[in-house]
């Protein structure tokens, strides 16, 4: 299951690089939402993946057997969900302004500020 | 108690703010009166930690390493009096200089909203916790930057907001992986942990993905390229502070990780990236023709002296970085204020536009002079011991070639400072009259001067002055300043006191 995600969390590291690279704006977001969402899988398998375990400590023991999926990656991805998901909305009003603004979503056309 | 003052007081104006969204006027005096709070707060801290040794908070009373902790020493302490500083500074020249357009769609709440979550990140001592309060920063400066939705600004923030998500990106990849190699995140825990390790693949690939996500955010030599696209194009007071502040937040996490958790790996590309970014930044500057993107590049050069004391990896080069960023965080805002002030004068930032403010305006001169010529690092002012210090330092260590790098950069510095001067202070006047009867060719809503006139003006005259005064006074006091950063060096190269602090508990 592991080999699995790898192959997943790196296929949306690149998928999100090769996004960002495009000139349309649209595609740099999309490509932002993937690389973010790859960093968010990488933390959950860093936790190990371990089924039908609950890490809760048994009576009379201090710590819980292993093996078991440690529970605090996944506490942290929810909060970089969270945060992920507030600024990906946030890039999408912000492209959507520029949009209306600027009238092209090509980044060619966005180099004004630039030189 | 004092740790959480810094990050609680912004929080409770920016909550009082938001609530107070239509009053303008209790807007402007929550502002104020919000960061001369902070302010007091932090250096209430600032001593604490001067006296006592550093301060640990655990939030929740959950111990080291199982629950969040704050905990201050004395160059976290440093940072944060210098954010409450230009806090003050820049509140101050926003009621002379911020259009009302912007402060009814909530500048004053944002601007402490940004405060809170660089107080944050300096105070926190948890990797994942600098990765939430990077983003609060974030939050705040992307909307600072955008705020009003001029062409540039939404041209500039779209670059500004792509690289820092992705350095983000980055970051968090980091934590990811060192979370699996060592299994906490509390930095303390994370520097003992990784000590009796091995040097390893991992260990490497971590360090450098850390570097470049914070040098992204610090904007050093490959990674710059989204500064100079965005910082010219937000009002005056924004560009202010985040000139002021925000990569001075990315050099602070470099500091801290490379001190603290890796302090065996990567100084050496560190050293060369100091360099190369001093040198890029400065060429890039020399070829600048507007006010604001002359000095935006100039952050840039100035980055890499900060980084080369941590380059060095000797007590006396941090020492020489602690008191670069003290200097700089305060004569980059002050350049920022005055070509604000330039600009409320002759309605222009394009160097070719303005002219003959020292026959008008001497004054103003004046108040641009001293910055501009401690940035370079002419003695007395603040910016020549800076200078000598790292020079020392890096003689000391034996590193001619970077020497002779920041001494002929800092050369070059005067030369476009100097560019700065004999076009918009000393040339004579252009001979078309000021923007008001000829629109500028990019249309802009920044009002030259706020309605109420001539007498707000003076509160943007009174920050830059009053940030000039603090760099005359650490030229003139620079014994003391010294003491203050050798002490904060020694406690960065020392990690065992930061260690024992956090594992010891509430004090």
């Amino acid at each position: 299951m592991e080999v699995v995600l790898a192959v997943v969390i790196g296929s949306l590291y690149a998928t999100g690089l090769y996004m960002m690279l495009r000139r349309s704006v649209v595609k740099l977001i999309i490509g932002l939402g993937l690389l973010s969402n790859g960093s968010n899988l990488l933390i959950f398998t860093m936790g190990r993946l371990v089924r039908g375990r609950p890490p809760i400590v048994p009576e009379g023991e201090s710590s819980v057997p292993p093996p078991y999926a440690d529970p605090l990656p996944q506490a942290l991805i929810l909060t970089a969900i969270v945060i992920s998901f507030g600024v990906l909305a946030f890039a999408l009003a912000l492209i959507h302004r520029a949009y209306q603004t600027v009238g092209t979503d090509d980044l060619d056309d966005l180099k004004t500020t630039d030189t | 108690m004092a740790l959480i003052l810094p990050i609680l007081i912004p929080l409770a104006t920016a909550t009082v703010g938001f609530l107070a969204w239509r009053g303008r006027q209790w807007q402007r005096g929550l502002g104020v009166v919000g960061s001369v709070a902070l302010l007091v707060a932090s250096i209430n801290l600032l001593v604490r930690v001067w006296q006592h040794g550093p301060q640990v908070l655990w939030v929740g009373n959950w111990p080291a390493p199982f629950g969040i902790a704050l905990i201050a020493d004395l160059l976290s302490a440093i940072m944060v009096v210098l954010a409450a500083t230009i806090g003050v500074a820049v509140a101050l020249f926003s009621l002379a200089h911020m259009d009302p357009a912007r402060e009814t769609f909530g500048y004053y709440p944002l601007s402490q909203i940004l405060l809170m979550g660089v107080c944050g990140a300096f105070l926190t001592g948890d990797l994942f916790n600098l990765y939430v309060w990077f983003e609060v920063m974030l939050m705040a400066s992307f909307v600072l930057l955008a705020l009003g939705g001029e062409r540039a600004q939404l041209e500039g923030a779209i670059k500004y907001v792509t690289l820092n998500l992705m350095a983000s990106a980055l970051f968090l990849t980091a934590v990811g992986l060192l979370y699996g190699l060592v299994g906490t995140l509390n930095m303390a825990d994370l520097a003992q942990r990784l000590r009796p390790l091995p040097p390893s693949g991992a260990k490497t690939a971590i360090a450098f993905l850390l570097l470049t996500a914070f040098g992204i955010k610090a904007a050093i030599f490959p990674l710059f390229f989204w500064l100079p696209a965005s910082y010219h194009t937000p009002p005056v007071a924004v560009s202010a502070i985040f000139a002021g502040l925000l990569t001075k937040v990315g050099v602070y996490a470099l500091l801290r990780v490379f001190t603290l958790i890796f302090p065996d790996q990567g100084h050496a590309v560190i050293l060369i990236v100091s360099g190369l970014t001093m040198l890029t930044g400065v060429l890039g500057a020399l070829a600048q023709n507007e006010f604001r993107r002359i000095l935006s590049f100039h952050i840039i050069s100035q980055i890499g002296y900060m980084i080369m004391g941590l380059g060095l990896l000797t007590t006396a080069g941090l020492a020489g970085s602690i008191f670069y960023i003290i200097h700089h965080i305060i004569v980059k805002t002050n350049l920022f204020l005055t070509s604000g002030l330039a600009h409320a004068v002759q309605g222009s930032f394009d160097l070719n536009r303005l002219g003959g403010l020292y026959r008008t305006h001497p004054s103003l001169a004046i108040l641009f002079l001293i910055p501009a010529l401690s940035l370079a690092g002419l003695p007395p002012l603040s910016g020549f011991f800076a200078k000598l210090l790292l020079v020392q330092a890096g003689l000391q260590a034996g590193r001619w070639i970077i020497v002779a790098v920041a001494l002929g950069v800092s050369l070059l510095t005067l030369l476009s400072m100097m560019k700065i001067w004999t076009e918009a202070f000393w040339k004579p006047a252009a001979d078309d009259p000021p923007a008001s009867s000829a629109p500028a060719p990019v249309p802009s809503t920044l009002t030259p001067l706020a309605p109420s006139g001539v007498v707000t003006a003076r509160w943007g005259i009174l920050s830059s002055a009053g940030l000039a005064l603090l760099t005359i006074l650490i030229g003139l006091g620079a014994e003391f300043v010294l003491a203050l950063a050798e002490a904060a060096a020694e406690q960065l190269q020392d990690p065992d006191l930061y260690i024992s602090t956090m594992f010891r508990g509430r004090s």
